[in-house]
């Protein structure tokens, strides 16, 4: 029977077995895009909510009025924490694989989102990540045996057992709890940075979500409150194309860019290239000064690809083209520094291969140590008492009682 | 002391709370200029300032993640949802995130933020103004849950919340703002300022959570209650000549099991009464603590009173509403068994 249905569908670019096709994607060219003063209003830079800002050309020479000019010892450092981030979750993946840890999500692609962005804050501002910004962790020191141990759910974990593998935390690196619940973190955020405010503290949040969990209500909470009360908060939209099978058209990103969400509630939107390192920073920057100076809050969306699997759970096989990722327009973030800090004589094959061996060496070191603290198989382990404890502060009576019969039970 | 109703008494807990800590901040709908459709926060903002009493968007979900964000920030949010009937598009950060970032993070993390509403009928609130969801919310792991029966609780309650490190949600029995009410709407209504619960400390004070109060002591049969049904038992048994020990519960989470045991270990009967629908309701836990603790010091089944389970109608209020002819029937059947 023919379809009477005149519904719109959005149809991804392309799935198994087509050709890839990111025509759809709207590219603007290297150091195009002028870079407004902190303070201008919303209403008068909505242009770069459509545009693009990028710094870096494909031949990773940096140029515009974006470009940040780090030194070159922060780009270096830069490269570092991205290149270990990727090794991190090459090493971890491949544990997952070998049964040690149940599961993992790799941020393959999409490292200079949490690494840059990071490196352009200042160690005071609260981070609230969602699942796929361990480059926040690498930034901020957190060390890698506190992070395999969390994944491992042994005796050192910082969740006592507690969540899912990645759902980490660290109140000393001002880096706040992962729910697993999406988009939840976003209006938390706002809250947190109004607080700054009410307190009159020189402290921004900044927080994170998938261009996915952005059709939650709580994404557009956080944008209807940021814009309110004005909230120093940076509201970050990792626009990766991906939410597991589901096509960013299925978010609403076929008629409109997600950074034009924010001029809709009065919040300067700003669209940038997510895996240029240079321009991910300076735009970064440039968002953290005007939520520093009074000119309120900005979202960002970070336009980069999800080059690998939603989660270990995941193939994605199943539902895109399967070379779709090498195809992608914007590269890749650590090939595209890594050629920048070459082309300014500050960087070599050699330096990375060393840099590669030194930094992986301290990955598979991490990791012996860690499964000496426990894994889920082997080792000491929690004392499943740590199942009663945190619910509240103090533990109530029938909470005593349930676990004195937990106890019990285990003989 | 002064003669407050339970408006008055929750005012004047805001009061002082924002007077004694700078980490308090009110938030809510209509809470600031106007001071509340109930006037719970009148005055507050005037003598606090917009910083401190804010006025918010009409949108629950994005209030409550608002007042976690701030709690872990070190304020103590206290947020006001305008009708308990309003709560749900703040549910899952209630009970996925505000619940349980103490225990996600290990403990590293707190949200130490307090959620006021107001909940019950009897005021012509129809489906949308009415509801007793706090039995959705005993339900969640993590909260504490809350409802006074009278201003003097209202008041001390509602501080020892404030206070209180763990997220609590008060509920606010609505049709007991102004006076005590025994279910009967076609008396005149009682102030509270006839009742000795309407005698409140001007000054700051606490009532504890998890300690039940008896509000009369009996060896017939016990009634264990809450919120407005604390009255309706209260009369219905009277009605009936029982002597009844009638127990306000006022904290849901954590329960005081002790007091309720002791009581119907004392009297051998048992009426658990709450004006929430009755499947799946809070009154069935208590029946099920009552009946694992006491089986055998029970003369006769333990009888349940409850709301219909229907939404809450507009045309057919009284019929709907668990008034002293459901509690006497429940009372006779606990009493028949010999």
């Amino acid at each position: 029977m023919k379809s009477l249905s005149r519904l719109h569908l959005p149809e991804a670019p392309a799935r198994p077995g087509e050709a890839p096709d990111f025509s759809y994607v709207h590219l603007s060219p290297a150091g195009a895009i002028s870079r407004p003063d902190v303070n201008a209003r919303a209403r008068d830079i909505a242009f770069l909510s459509t545009e693009l800002v990028r710094v870096l050309d494909d031949a990773g020479t940096a140029m515009g009025s974006w470009h940040p000019h780090l030194d070159v010892a922060d780009l270096q450092i830069g490269l570092r924490h991205m290149l270990l981030t990727r090794l991190f979750d090459d090493r971890m993946q491949r544990m997952q694989r070998a049964g040690k840890v149940s599961f993992y999500i790799r941020s393959l692609g999409e490292e200079a989102v949490s690494v840059a962005q990071c490196m352009a804050l200042r160690p005071a501002d609260m981070l609230f990540p969602s699942y796929r910004n361990q480059g926040l962790h690498i930034v901020r020191g957190t060390p890698l045996v506190d992070l395999m141990s969390q994944l491992l759910s042994n005796t050192r974990d910082m969740c006592k057992g507690r969540q899912l593998p990645v759902m980490y935390h660290s109140k000393p690196a001002n880096i706040f709890s992962i729910s697993g619940n999406l988009a939840t973190q976003f209006p938390q955020a706002v809250g947190w940075a109004m607080a700054a405010a009410i307190k009159g503290e020189d402290r921004l949040a900044a927080t994170w979500i998938g261009e996915g969990s952005s059709a939650e209500a709580d994404f557009h909470h956080a944008l209807l409150f940021a814009s309110v009360y004005q909230a120093p908060v940076i509201l970050n939209v990792v626009n990766n194309q991906w939410a597991i099978s589901t096509f960013q058209g299925y978010a609403g990103g076929e008629q409109r860019s997600f950074a034009a969400r924010g001029p809709g509630y009065g919040i300067a939107g700003i669209r940038v290239d997510g895996n240029d390192f240079l321009a991910v920073y300076a735009v970064t920057q440039w968002a953290a000064e005007r939520a520093r100076t009074g000119a309120g809050p900005t979202l960002i969306e970070l336009v980069t690809y999800r080059a690998a699997a939603h989660s270990t759970s995941d193939d994605p096989a199943r539902y895109r083209a399967k070379d779709d990722h090498e195809h992608w327009p914007l590269g890749d973030p650590i090939a595209r520094l890594k050629l920048h800090l070459i082309n300014l004589g500050e960087w070599s094959e050699e330096r990375h291969q060393a840099l590669t061996a030194e930094l992986d060496a301290l990955v598979v070191a991490s990791w012996k140590e860690a499964v000496t603290y426990g894994t889920m198989s082997e080792g000491p382990r929690l004392n499943a008492d740590l199942m009663f404890e945190d619910v509240f502060k103090d533990m109530p009576a029938h909470l005593e009682r349930q676990r004195a019969a937990m106890r019990a039970e285990k003989g | 002391m002064a003669n407050m109703n339970m408006i008055q008494a929750l005012n004047s807990a805001m009061d002082i709370m924002l007077g004694r800590d700078p980490s308090v901040v009110l938030m809510g709908e209509d809470i600031g200029y106007f001071g509340g459709v109930f006037r719970a926060t009148e005055g507050l903002q005037r003598k606090y300032g917009e910083h401190r009493v804010i006025d918010t968007p009409i949108a629950e979900g994005g209030i409550v993640a608002a007042a976690i964000g701030m709690s872990v920030n070190g304020l103590r949010p206290v947020a006001e949802i305008q009708f308990a009937d309003y709560i749900y598009p703040g549910f899952d950060q209630i009970a996925s995130e505000l619940a349980r970032i103490r225990y996600r993070s290990a403990g590293e993390f707190s949200a130490p933020v307090t959620i006021r509403t107001p909940c019950g009928g009897g005021i012509r609130g129809g489906q949308t103004h009415s509801q007793s969801p706090e039995g959705i919310f005993t339900h969640v792991s993590g909260l504490k849950v809350v409802m006074p029966s009278n201003p003097y609780d209202a008041k001390g309650l509602l501080i020892t919340c404030i206070e209180d490190d763990d997220p609590v949600i008060f509920f606010e029995p609505k049709r007991l703002y102004n006076g005590p009410f025994d279910g009967d709407p076609n008396k005149p209504a009682v102030p509270w300022s006839s009742h000795p619960k309407g005698q409140v400390d001007e000054g700051h004070y606490t009532v504890p959570l998890g300690k039940a109060d008896i509000v009369r002591g009996g060896a017939d049969v016990t009634i264990i209650t809450y919120g407005t049904m604390v009255y309706v038992a209260l009369a219905a048994a009277a009605t009936l000549r029982l002597d009844a020990e009638v127990i306000d519960l006022r904290s849901l989470v954590p329960l005081d099991v002790d007091t309720i045991c002791s009581s119907v270990r004392k009297t051998g009967r048992c009426v658990v009464a709450h004006e929430a629908t009755r499947f799946s309701g809070f009154g069935a836990e208590i029946l099920s603590i009552v009946q694992e603790e006491c089986f055998w010091d029970l003369e006769a089944p333990i009888q349940r009173v409850a709301g219909w389970d229907t939404p809450y109608p507009h045309a057919f209020e009284w019929e709907y509403f668990p008034g002293q002819a459901r509690v006497a029937a429940a009372l006779k059947a606990a009493m028949e068994v010999a």
